[in-house]
């Protein structure tokens, strides 16, 4: 087994954390947690990860600055956005990666690309502020990947929505599995991401062509 | 300030990745696998390029979490693979093996997997 890299000089993010693959893993899945600014991405993600969540930071600059957007450019240049991620390894061989993904338009190219061969995403959902979740919801069904949406469990959530309210609301497809979650527990995020996968296995038929891949 | 045409970006890629802007392998994705070749890194051999292989010493890596490791953004660490890849230094395998692609039990086995962390037995 391989052990902990030898960490760079003021690296503590991940002295400690193996993050190299074990020699069983054979087929690595990803999902896209997707969803507005706050949402819960990254506590979904840390409540079922095995390793603690990881980010690369992704320059957004090329494909969001227009091109004779002269003076926006250099600010621009220098952008980044946190791209966090983390993994579950599975019985089987099985390696599921999710990826928390920015849901605004502005970040299209990152979303493209981190969407490429993902087997769906789980879009969250602030019952506060609903319409936060547009855009997200926008380029989940461009991007054509299936997906689920999970309702993030804040205290202070309104209650008197009905489901069918908030699939109204949305504008969710009929079939499109809507759940409540609480990110910050495993087995709710466990289940948001079950209701998501058992979709993906409900859309299945002979003629299917495996993962999306592009 | 002068105009730029074309939006070119104003700090070029390839001045972080030792000349070369494109990768040579561009098939490679945020989860291909990267492994170390055990082939002697020539001296010489650019600091970035010699990061990645250090950090591939240790086991196989996704270009992803390669890239969480050197805090370098997916595209610096494509380039970099690419490199290593040319000079047979790496390889690297797709995601997913070519015979489990269309596999159907693919998606059964992630279900199966995410209810055994539920209810572990
Ligand atoms: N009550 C409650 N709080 C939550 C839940 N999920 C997240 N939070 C809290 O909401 C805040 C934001 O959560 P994050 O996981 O950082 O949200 P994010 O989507 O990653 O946000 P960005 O990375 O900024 O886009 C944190 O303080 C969490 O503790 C939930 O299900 N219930
Ligand atoms: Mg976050």
């Amino acid at each position: 087994m391989a052990f902990a890299p030898s960490s760079t000089p003021g690296d503590t993010a991940t002295a400690t954390v193996d993050v190299h693959l074990p020699d069983t893993a054979r087929d690595l899945v990803k999902i896209l947690v997707a969803g507005p600014f706050g949402v819960g991405k990254t506590t979904l993600i840390g409540s079922v990860s095995e390793i603690r969540p990881l980010h690369t930071e992704e320059p957004i600059s090329e494909a969001s600055a227009p091109l004779d957007d002269l003076a926006g450019v250099r600010d621009k240049a220098t952008t980044t956005v946190a791209v966090d991620f983390g993994r579950i390894s599975l019985p089987g061989g099985v390696v599921l990666y999710l990826f928390g993904t920015p849901g605004q338009e502005r970040f299209r190219a990152l979303w493209d690309d981190i969407a490429y061969g993902a087997l769906g995403a789980l879009v969250l959902v602030d019952s506060r502020r609903i319409d936060a979740s547009f855009d997200v919801l926008g380029l989940v069904e461009e991007s054509g990947l299936p997906y689920a949406v999970a309702f993030n469990a804040f205290p202070d959530a309104p209650r008197h929505h009905t489901e069918a309210q908030l699939r109204a609301a949305l504008d969710l497809e009929a079939g499109t599995p809507m759940v409540t979650c609480d990110a910050r527990d495993a087995d709710s995020s466990v289940d948001a991401l079950l209701a998501l996968v058992q979709h993906l296995i409900d859309r299945q038929t002979p003629e299917n062509r495996g993962p999306v891949t592009g | 300030m002068t105009g730029r045409r074309g939006g070119r970006p104003l700090v070029p890629a390839y001045l972080s990745t030792g000349g070369v802007a494109r990768p040579s392998r561009p098939q490679l994705e945020r989860l291909s696998v990267l492994r170390s070749t055990g082939a002697p890194a020539p001296t010489g051999l650019p600091a970035a390029q010699l990061a990645l292989l250090d950090a591939l010493d240790d086991g196989s890596l996704t270009v992803v979490e390669a890239a969480a490791l050197l805090r370098l953004p997916v595209s610096a660490v494509r380039v970099l693979a690419g490199e290593l890849i040319d000079r047979d230094l790496a390889a690297s395998r797709a995601p997913i093996p070519t015979a489990d692609r269309f596999d159907p039990d693919l998606l059964k086995r992630v279900a199966d997997g995410l209810r055994a962390l539920k209810h572990p037995r």
